[in-house]
This record gives structure tokens, C-alpha cells and sequence, in this order.
């Protein structure tokens, strides 16, 4: 048959070094700063006067910043175990079943909110939300937020779940029926173990998505309903002080110890 | 040679055939499977009817595609048949799950839990079955000394060769004590040395187990070597069961007889006294095939080893020249064009002694006494 060529090696096309220089910059180098000025003494975020970890302090004995990130984990954690719940049941219902009348369309359904431009979902949210206040005379409180929430991690949640059940040998589901084990069962102790990483994956992508929404959370929160990323919004409008700076560090080592911990779980799973 | 065939014609084995019709362990009725509805319908299995016998090694025999593991996935339960019953000690189970038949299956793919060590895997049925702690770690223990991995019990199944995955399988499956055993092209995977080397301890372990075995292959030699009985088929009906002798010797189709080994296919005309005026010019005695009256044309089949070279001329050989001669060490395979344009194969041992033929020499074929049969079509 024909030759086989040899794999092409994109460390040597030109220009490869300089580009992924420049990518890189661009990703980290903003991160980067601000976690530095985070340590800055002083109390201007681009003035650097020496290092401290003054500001750490500062933000955590600011109570207003404890109340968002405390809404922060309520809404993040409520709205990771309802969508990877949901999501769970939806991929197992899409791809364990005999094929179903319907099944594409409520494929397309399941994943149109990630293509749905955030700001339009925003809108129809609140006016939604505001519809059943003015109709029904009913508010959910920080339920509105939780509910929203789920409602867009449901897709992201989803995807890592279904391509995970996709690439499971279903004859391993015909081997536990074969040796006495019922439905239930088999469920429990072959599907379930075996789906762990995807639904950790979906989850820890679920909770992440959940924490720093900003377009929603701003136009669904009532009052006193802040979180961690409207705190920060509503903080940059005033003279800024690297207390900013601070909290946005504690956000992203949040965010990394999560996908890190996500990570090694998969990792040790799929061994 | 003549000898040989005659003392198998009342083998142990084709009397332990008669014991079986008594008691079947597993009696497939009259089974059809239809896949599809209206213009797509299609019958992968039609009307299927077999018996398995207690302690039998049995295999389905036929090319790809012919039903085999469809029938299989039926008595496991992972299908339902659309017409006819699957009987386990004369109770019909066609319609019970999979988890409530004591029927445990090898798959091909082995398909062991990734997440389990083999251990685990191995007392997973005995598990289900609510037993005892105590009783399944000695089961376990006692089924991985039987396929000889006692060694690898705490390993993962990921860490273990193709090979010992297929014991690890064998080994879940056996632990149930199951009353039938299902085997789907189980050695299909292994190469060629592995493979004959589980050949052997497959017999092996149905011998020391006692339980029902039900094998799957394309493989004729597999089959041939390994089965008490085999069920050659095709296109989803069963051809021809019978010991591997049977199917060998006295095929009953022209399928059965081209499927298993190389044959020579004469045409001719039935004469009455039970033999057969051939067109190739000869007239041999032929036995049809059991509860089969033939009349008119029929077509004789007759193995290339039951047959000889003789010189030409000589009385009641058919006459024909040698068209082909292939050497193989051991023997030589002489194609030879008949006088009405047949061909014909003889395969003629090598000894010192034996003349070779020259391409293009006139012979005769003589047919060994009672070795034509009468074909079924
Ligand atoms: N679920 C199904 N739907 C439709 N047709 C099917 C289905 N399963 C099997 N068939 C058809 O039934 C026929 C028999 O299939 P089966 O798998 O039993 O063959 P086989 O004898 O096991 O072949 P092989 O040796 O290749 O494994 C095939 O033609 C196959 O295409
Ligand atoms: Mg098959």
C-alpha cells in the first residue's frame, strides 16, 4: 500500500516557537501580575512598594467577602449536585436505551444552552423569573440563582458523562446479568464504578462554571444575593486596592485545587 | 485406515449420543429469531432444533454470519427468540432474564471488570448469589487453581495478558457451577500456540467440571478436534449434528461435506441395490444419508484420502488424467480431470513405495469400499 509518512514533528514549522511564546504570554502573563500585586504592600494595585501578605488579611476579615463567597458555594454546590444528577440520568436514558423517537431532538435540547449567547439566556431567565414573581407570587430566594445555575451546568455536566458511557463495553453490562446480577444491581456495581470519572469530570466542570458566572448571577441576584464574582465587579468600581487582587487569587487556587483534584481522581479511575 | 472407521462406528462417544436423546440438559424447540419487522425483516435463525446432552462438549459450527452467536446470546438470555421454547431440564426459559438462568457464559471480547482485581471478578457471581463470605473465597481460591492463576488473584484485569484474561473469564464463568457453559469463538483472540494450548484445557476443565459445554467457532479443525458433537450451520438452520466422525465421514449436505475438510462431488444417477452410476463412467456402491430415499439424479461424495491411484484401465476405476500434482511431504495431492470434464482429488500418502504420476498420464481412480455417500440435495 502506499508509504506511510512519518508523523508530521510541529516543534519544527516556523514561526512555532514564536507563536506559542506569544500564546502563552498573553494566557498568563495578566494572571501572573495580578497574583504578584496581590502581595503588594501597598495600597495601589499597580504600584509596587514591597511584598506582604497584608491583603490576605484584609480580605479575610471582610465579612462582606465571607457572605459572597458563602452564597458563592451554596449556589455552586447545590447547582453541581442537581445538574450532574440530572445530567447522569440523561445521558444513561440517551444511550442505554433501545433508540427512541425524539432522541436527537432531545440531544439538540439537552446542549443548545451552550450555544445560546449567555446574555439572551440572562434576559429570558429574569423576565421568567420575574413573570412567576408578578403571576404566581412566587420567589425562590437564592433558589431563583440555584435554579439558573443547574439549568446551564446541565450541558456541560453532560458531556463528559455521555462520551464516558459511550466508550463503556456494554457486553460488560451483559456479563453482570449473566453471572446473577439484576438490573439494580449491575447498575451499582458495574455501570456506576465505571462512570465515576465522567461524572466527576462533569461535575467539577459543572461547579466551576457554576462559581464565577458573572452574566446570569448579575441579572437574576435579588438583593443581598451577591457572589464571589459580583463582590469583585462591584469592588473594581471603586478605587481599587490590592484586596482585589487577593481574592481573585484565593478564586483561581480554588478553581485549580478543583480541576487538579478532578484530575487525579479520573486519572487513578481510568488506571 | 477401513479399520479405524469401522471401530468408530460404535465409538463411546455415539453411545453417550443415545444417552443424551433420554435426558437432554438443554433442548432447543423449533427456535426462530426474526430481526427487523415487514421488508427488513430478517431470520437469522430458522427453526433451530438441538438437543445437548449432560457433560457434552458441543459446538456450533458454521461460516460467519450463519446464526451462531445469535443462538447463543438466546440461551444466555441477552435476546429472545421471536417463535419455538429453549428448554433447561425440560422447562422452558425462553423468556427468563439472563441473571435467573443457570447458564453462564466466556465472551469472546472476555469482557472482565476493569474496576476489579481477578479475585473479585471471579466471585462475582457466587456473589450475587448471596453466598456466604467464607464459601466464596474458597470457591474463588479453588476455581484460579483449576485454570492456574492462583498466583494473579490480586492483580487488576488490566494488568494480566490476553491469555490469562481468557483463564480469569473461564474461571468467572465456571465458579457458579452453572448447569451449561456458553463459549463465544473464546480463543479466537489468542495466536496460534496459545490457542491450541487452551484447546487442550478447555477439554480439560469440561472433563473435571462435568458441565455442559456449548462452543462456538468457524474454525472446522477446532471443532473437529474438540467436540463430542457438532452442529454445522448455515444460513440459520441447522445442517447436519452429529459427532465429529459423523460429520466428517458421512456428511449428509453438500455444504456440511464442502464446509469441513477438502471432498470430491461426483454427479451420477441412482441404481437400484444402493449404488450410483456415475457420469464419470464407473458404477459405485453409495449409502445415502439416514431416513433419505434418493431417486433420479443425486451427487456422491467422496474424501480425497479414500481414494487411490491404480493404472489405467484398471477394472471398475474411473478413467481420467492427471491434471495437477501438489507435494506436501507427508503426501501428494493429485487432481485428476475425469471423462466428463469432473474433477477429482486423491490424496496419496508418500512412501517409497507408492509410483508418482506424471501431469497429463492416463490413471484410473479406484474408490475405496464403502467410502462414497449419497448426498441429501
Ligand atoms: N440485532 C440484530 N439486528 C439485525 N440483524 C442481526 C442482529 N444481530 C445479528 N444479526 C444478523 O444475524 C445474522 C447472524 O448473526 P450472528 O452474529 O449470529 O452470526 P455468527 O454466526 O455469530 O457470525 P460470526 O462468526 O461472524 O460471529 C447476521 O447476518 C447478522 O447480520
Ligand atoms: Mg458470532
Amino acid at each position: 500500500m502506499a508509504k506511510r509518512r512519518a508523523p508530521l514533528d510541529i516543534k519544527v514549522l516556523p514561526g512555532f516557537a514564536s507563536m506559542a511564546v506569544i500564546c502563552l504570554l498573553v494566557l498568563y502573563v495578566p494572571i501572573l501580575v495580578l497574583m504578584l500585586f496581590s502581595f503588594n504592600s501597598g495600597n495601589i494595585v499597580t504600584h509596587w512598594e514591597g511584598i506582604s501578605l497584608h491583603w490576605y488579611g484584609v480580605a479575610l476579615q471582610n465579612d462582606e467577602f465571607f457572605s459572597a463567597a458563602e452564597n458563592t458555594m451554596i449556589i455552586a454546590v447545590s447547582a453541581t449536585v442537581i445538574a450532574t444528577s440530572v445530567a447522569t440520568l440523561a445521558a444513561l436514558g440517551m444511550t442505554r436505551v433501545k433508540p427512541w423517537k425524539g432522541l436527537t431532538a432531545a440531544f439538540m435540547v439537552l446542549n443548545l444552552p451552550l450555544m445560546v449567547p449567555e446574555i439572551v439566556t440572562a434576559v429570558a431567565t429574569l423576565s421568567f423569573f420575574a413573570l412567576i414573581a408578578g403571576k404566581l407570587g412566587l420567589n425562590f430566594g437564592i433558589g431563583n440563582l440555584i435554579i439558573a445555575h443547574t439549568v446551564f451546568c446541565i450541558p456541560f455536566a453532560y458531556m463528559p458523562i455521555k462520551a464516558r458511557l459511550e466508550d463503556m463495553d456494554t457486553t460488560l453490562d451483559h456479563a453482570a446479568a449473566d453471572l446473577y446480577a439484576p438490573p439494580w444491581k449491575t447498575f451499582r456495581r458495574i455501570t456506576l464504578p465505571l462512570l465515576a470519572p465522567g461524572i466527576m469530570s462533569g461535575a467539577a466542570l459543572s461547579f466551576i462554571v457554576s462559581f464565577d458566572d458573572f452574566t446570569i448571577t448579575q441579572l437574576v441576584a435579588g438583593p443581598g444575593q451577591t457572589t464571589l464574582p459580583l463582590y469583585i465587579w462591584n469592588q473594581i468600581r471603586r478605587p481599587m486596592t490590592p484586596e482585589i487582587n487577593a481574592i481573585s487569587t484565593i478564586l483561581l487556587m480554588v478553581s485549580i485545587v478543583l480541576v487538579a483534584v478532578s484530575f487525579l481522581v479520573t486519572l487513578k479511575k481510568r488506571r | 485406515m477401513q479399520a479405524a472407521k469401522l471401530g468408530a462406528e460404535t465409538s463411546p462417544r455415539e453411545r453417550e449420543g443415545a444417552a443424551q436423546e433420554a435426558a437432554p440438559v438443554i433442548s432447543i424447540r423449533e427456535v426462530s429469531k426474526v430481526f427487523g419487522q415487514g421488508v427488513a425483516a430478517f431470520t437469522a435463525l430458522d427453526r433451530v432444533q438441538i438437543d445437548i446432552g449432560q457433560n457434552e462438549f458441543f459446538t456450533l459450527l458454521g461460516p460467519s454470519g450463519c446464526g451462531k452467536t445469535t443462538l447463543l446470546r438466546l440461551i444466555a438470555g441477552f435476546d429472545y427468540p421471536t417463535m419455538g421454547e429453549i428448554r433447561l431440564f425440560g422447562q422452558d426459559i425462553a423468556r427468563q432474564p439472563p441473571f435467573k438462568r443457570p447458564i453462564n457464559t466466556v465472551f469472546q471480547n472476555y469482557a472482565l471488570f476493569p474496576h476489579m482485581t481477578v479475585g473479585q471478578n471471579v466471585g462475582f457471581g457466587l456473589e450475587m448469589l448471596g453466598r456466604p463470605k467464607a464459601e466464596i473465597a474458597g470457591r474463588v481460591d479453588e476455581m484460579l487453581r483449576l485454570v492456574r492463576m492462583e498466583a494473579l488473584k490480586d492483580r487488576r484485569t488490566s494488568e494480566i495478558s490476553g491469555g490469562q484474561q481468557q483463564r480469569v473469564a473461564l474461571a468467572r464463568a465456571l465458579a457458579p457451577q452453572p448447569k451449561v457453559l456458553l463459549l463465544d469463538e473464546p480463543l479466537s483472540a489468542l495466536d496460534y500456540k496459545l490457542r491450541k494450548e487452551m484447546q487442550i484445557e478447555l477439554k480439560r476443565l469440561q472433563h473435571e467440571t462435568g458441565i455442559t459445554f456449548i462452543f462456538v467457532t468457524h474454525d472446522q479443525e477446532e471443532a473437529l478436534t474438540m467436540s463430542d458433537r457438532i452442529a454445522v450451520m448455515s444460513g440459520g438452520r441447522v445442517l447436519q449434528i452429529g459427532s465429529a466422525h459423523d460429520i466428517y465421514e458421512r456428511p449428509t449436505e453438500r455444504f456440511v461435506a464442502n464446509f469441513i475438510g477438502e471432498t470430491n462431488f461426483l454427479e451420477g444417477q441412482v441404481q437400484g441395490g444402493g449404488s450410483v452410476a456415475l457420469d464419470a463412467g464407473s458404477v459405485v456402491p453409495a449409502l445415502p444419508p439416514e431416513g433419505f430415499a434418493p431417486s433420479g439424479r443425486v451427487t456422491v461424495v467422496i474424501r480425497p484420502e479414500h481414494a487411490r491411484l491404480v493404472p489405467s484401465g484398471t477394472a471398475g476405476s474411473l478413467a481420467g488424467t492427471v491434471s495437477n500434482a501438489v507435494y506436501f511431504g507427508t503426501d501428494t495431492h493429485y487432481h485428476v480431470t475425469l471423462g466428463d470434464g469432473s474433477e477429482f482429488m486423491v490424496r496419496q500418502q508418500n512412501s517409497r513405495a507408492s509410483a508418482s504420476h506424471e501431469i497429463g498420464a492416463p490413471v484410473g481412480v479406484a474408490i475405496d469400499e464403502g467410502a462414497a455417500r449419497m448426498l441429501r440435495d
